[in-house]
């Protein structure tokens, strides 16, 4: 009877149907549907890359495969799960579906420009496949000349072509969510009445806008470097092989903000509305995301602190890579401080949460030991390294991702998920990420170096316990792609605000109709307001 | 609000103004993104030329200052009936909109073209970057081939901008011609005029940085 009900409101899903109301379509709900299909491919195809690289590394020979190709697993890997799914994930997914609702806007600015972006993310992710199938690619996902310029045999034009365009992919989804928060909020919708995870978005759309093109003309002069010889990078010719590290990390570091700065977002919403309690210190929050977007393009010199980078230089950027540290130091306190004395609920979404905290915490203060030069130099391209970036990009924007997939799936499809096997994934995944990279920490600092496939026997038990991790996370990935599957035909239907929220994509229906809110929301308090809610809630 | 289009308001769009002002700001931030992008070749330029100064100097002094100076001010004579144009359209006067843009594709036609001549005497010269290259006495041949690479990247890049506005500038004049636009409605013109500028400012930099340092220098 429920179900009936549902079937005859008019929403995005059942607007219209057929393939080509997906492939042309200009709601951002459905391009984020859209996104999150393609991305979860991609992140399946960079999760068997990664399950390869552990079952080879389970014994100090090389059994399954040769060097070369082991050089080319790990760096597909790398490329498709920085380019093709952190990059994008949550911003083209969750951010896509949510900043317009959040701010009370009925699409976009440029919906059209919207769909584009999807299409190039597609198109290059079938240009970086293709290069793949073709026979690979083994320069490492940083692309380093003069690996990739003079020494390497494979196909690194045709990936740093795919990569080169599902970066516009990326630059125009940043243009959009600009104009989108700075021209299209609804009435009463200040700046400071912004949910953090616009505001989060919002500064990972300035990274996109400015670091993303300088990653482009990077990957042409190093195609035009192998096509013509022209010596941009070539040392017989009087070029520089440092200069492509200075300008790839000047987008590479940054893209690392990228990746976690939504992640970041997620966990403030998490935070606030299972603690039933606004965010402490809103505006220093809200800063603090756009104070680590502007650092963030200062410090990419502690990539190069073995590379012959001046002593000064490198004095330089270790101080600025400690004072990045404290806008994300910032959140974290200010997360703790939301929970105290907060009415705090375990519901899934919150345990991702906190496993991102955790996690997010080791990850950052394990990068505050590679900003210290001497240490640096010690466990430079080592397992310390592998694990440091693991725990922020995994442990961080993978568990944000999750949570946040949690948190709004209900209003995504108007289906709730089982919560018990949902919280028991949340547990596996915890679990199985400590086991497969806190012994590569170890790994590291006792002098494994990354992109090995052979090492010293003594490495081995912790080699073992990595792998083992590896499957108890595969087991713990697993487990919401079939549940949340599961729940669109056998879940309860959600209610419009299942978890007793703020935020005006709590206010319409769930799944919202097609032009998001039936009337033009106009917004009278501010983000988190909790009080203003239960009087609300008690006069209707 | 009177536009000759009722359909110009997009329906995820409150207000005309509101509109416009994205339109406008999206194109500001596409600059900012032109800018970084050609960021990175300014910085491998630089990098290079305080690495190499007298052989870039003496690359430089090749190219000839007289014919750079010229198309120079081909260019800012098209950003001016760019100017033009803007104010044709915001006067809505649909003429002189159509007939400033097509002298401001004049100019641009007029510009590439004594690039395209410019190349071309490269290529007689022997000073295109590959196996046949030859900078007289000058014993850095590598180093001296860095600065014709870096040449032909920065103006070959920059032409292609040039023939992309090229193509805008032909579907504005399409559009005018078409009566598409009036004093309330022109912000495909302020955009496309704001790229325009954008590309001009590029060749501003482009021109003493490639042409003019060191010329003094006494060879």
């Amino acid at each position: 009877m429920i179900t009936a009900a549902l079937e005859e409101r008019e929403h995005y899903l059942n607007a219209s149907y057929g393939l080509k109301s997906w492939l042309l379509t200009k709601d951002h709900k459905r391009i984020a549907l859209l996104y999150l299909g393609t991305i979860t491919l991609f992140f399946a195809l960079g999760g068997l890359f990664a399950t390869m690289i552990r079952i080879e590394l389970l014994t100090p020979q090389p059994d399954l495969v040769s060097s070369e190709t082991y050089n080319k697993l790990f760096t597909m890997h790398g490329v498709i799960m920085v380019f093709l799914f952190l990059v994008p994930s949550i911003p083209a997914t969750l951010g896509n579906f949510f900043l317009p609702i959040m701010i009370g806007a009925k699409d976009l600015a440029f919906p059209k420009l919207n769909l584009l972006s999807w299409y190039l993310l597609v198109a290059g992710g079938l240009c970086t496949l293709g290069a793949m199938f073709a026979g690979g690619v083994d320069t490492g996902w940083t692309f380093y000349t003069p690996y990739s310029s003079t020494y390497s045999n494979t196909y690194v034009i045709a990936t740093a072509l795919g990569i080169f365009i599902a970066g516009f992919s990326s630059i125009l989804t940043g243009l959009n969510f600009i104009v989108t928060v700075h021209r299209m909020r609804a009435p009463g919708m200040t700046w400071f009445r912004l949910p953090l995870f616009v505001w989060s978005n919002y500064a990972t759309s300035l990274i996109m806008v400015l670091g993303t093109p300088v990653l482009a003309v990077t990957i042409l002069l190093v195609g035009c470097e192998r096509l013509f010889h022209i010596g941009i990078f070539d040392p017989a010719l009087g070029g520089d092989p440092v200069l492509f590290q200075h300008m790839f990390w000047f987008y590479s570091h940054p893209a690392v903000y990228i990746m976690v700065l939504p992640g970041m977002g997620v966990v403030s919403e998490l935070v606030a509305t299972f603690s039933r309690k606004r965010v402490f210190g809103y505006g220093f929050v809200a800063f603090s995301s756009v104070a680590i977007a502007v650092l963030g393009f200062l410090v990419w010199g502690h990539h190069l602190f073995v590379s012959g980078q001046s002593v000064y230089a490198g004095m330089v950027f270790s101080f600025l890579s400690y004072f990045v540290a404290v806008p994300s130091a910032i959140k974290v306190f200010n997360w703790t401080a939301t929970l105290y004395k907060g009415s705090i609920s375990y519901d899934t979404p919150m345990l991702y949460a906190f496993g991102f905290i955790g996690l997010f915490t080791m990850g950052g203060l394990t990068g505050l030991f590679l900003a210290a030069l001497g240490i640096d130099v010690h466990v430079t391209d080592t397992y310390f390294v592998v694990a440091h970036f693991h725990y922020i990009m995994v442990g961080g924007t993978l568990m944000a991702y999750l949570g946040g997939m949690h948190y709004w799936w209900p209003k995504m499809t108007g289906r709730m998920y089982p919560e018990g096997w949902a919280k028991l994934s949340a547990l596996v995944v915890f679990l199985g990420f400590n086991l497969t990279f806190f012994p590569q920490f170890v790994l590291g600092y006792l002098g494994m170096p990354r992109r090995y496939h052979v090492y010293p026997p003594e490495f081995q038990v912790l080699h073992v316990m990595s792998t083992a991790g590896a499957s108890v996370l595969a087991v713990g990935y697993l487990m919401p792609l079939v549940y949340f599957l599961w729940s669109l035909r056998y879940g309860k239907l959600a209610p419009a605000n299942p978890w007793g929220a703020t935020g005006l994509e709590w206010q319409t229906s769930s799944p919202p109709p097609t032009h998001n809110f039936e009337e033009p929301p106009v917004v009278t308090h501010e983000a988190y307001d909790f009080a203003a809610l239960l009087e609300e809630a008690q006069v209707g | 609000m009177a536009s000759a289009n009722p359909l110009a308001l997009r329906e995820q769009f409150d207000t005309a103004a509101q509109q416009k002002d994205a339109s406008v700001l999206a194109m500001w931030i596409f600059l900012v993104t032109e800018i970084m992008f050609f960021g990175g070749l300014f910085l491998a330029y630089t990098a290079y030329r305080s690495f190499y100064p007298e052989v870039f100097g003496a690359a430089s002094r090749t190219l000839s200052a007289t014919i750079g100076a010229v198309n120079t001010a081909v260019l800012l004579t098209s950003s001016y009936t760019m100017v033009l144009a803007v104010r044709a359209a915001q006067k809505g006067s649909r003429k002189a909109l159509i007939w400033f843009l097509i002298l401001t594709m004049i100019f641009g036609t007029v510009f590439l073209g004594v690039k395209a001549y410019e190349w071309h005497e490269k290529f007689v010269e022997h000073h295109v970057p590959g196996p046949s290259f030859h900078l007289e006495g000058e014993p850095l041949q590598g180093q001296a081939q860095l600065f014709f690479s870096l040449y032909f990247a920065m103006t070959g890049l920059h032409a292609l901008h040039m023939v992309v506005g090229m193509g805008i500038m032909t579907v504005m004049t399409w559009r005018a011609w078409l009566g598409r636009f009036n004093a309330d409605y022109y912000t495909p013109i302020d955009v496309a005029g704001l790229y325009w500028h954008f590309v001009d400012v590029i060749w501003i930099f482009l021109f003493p940085l490639l042409y003019l340092i060191d010329r003094h220098v006494p060879k």
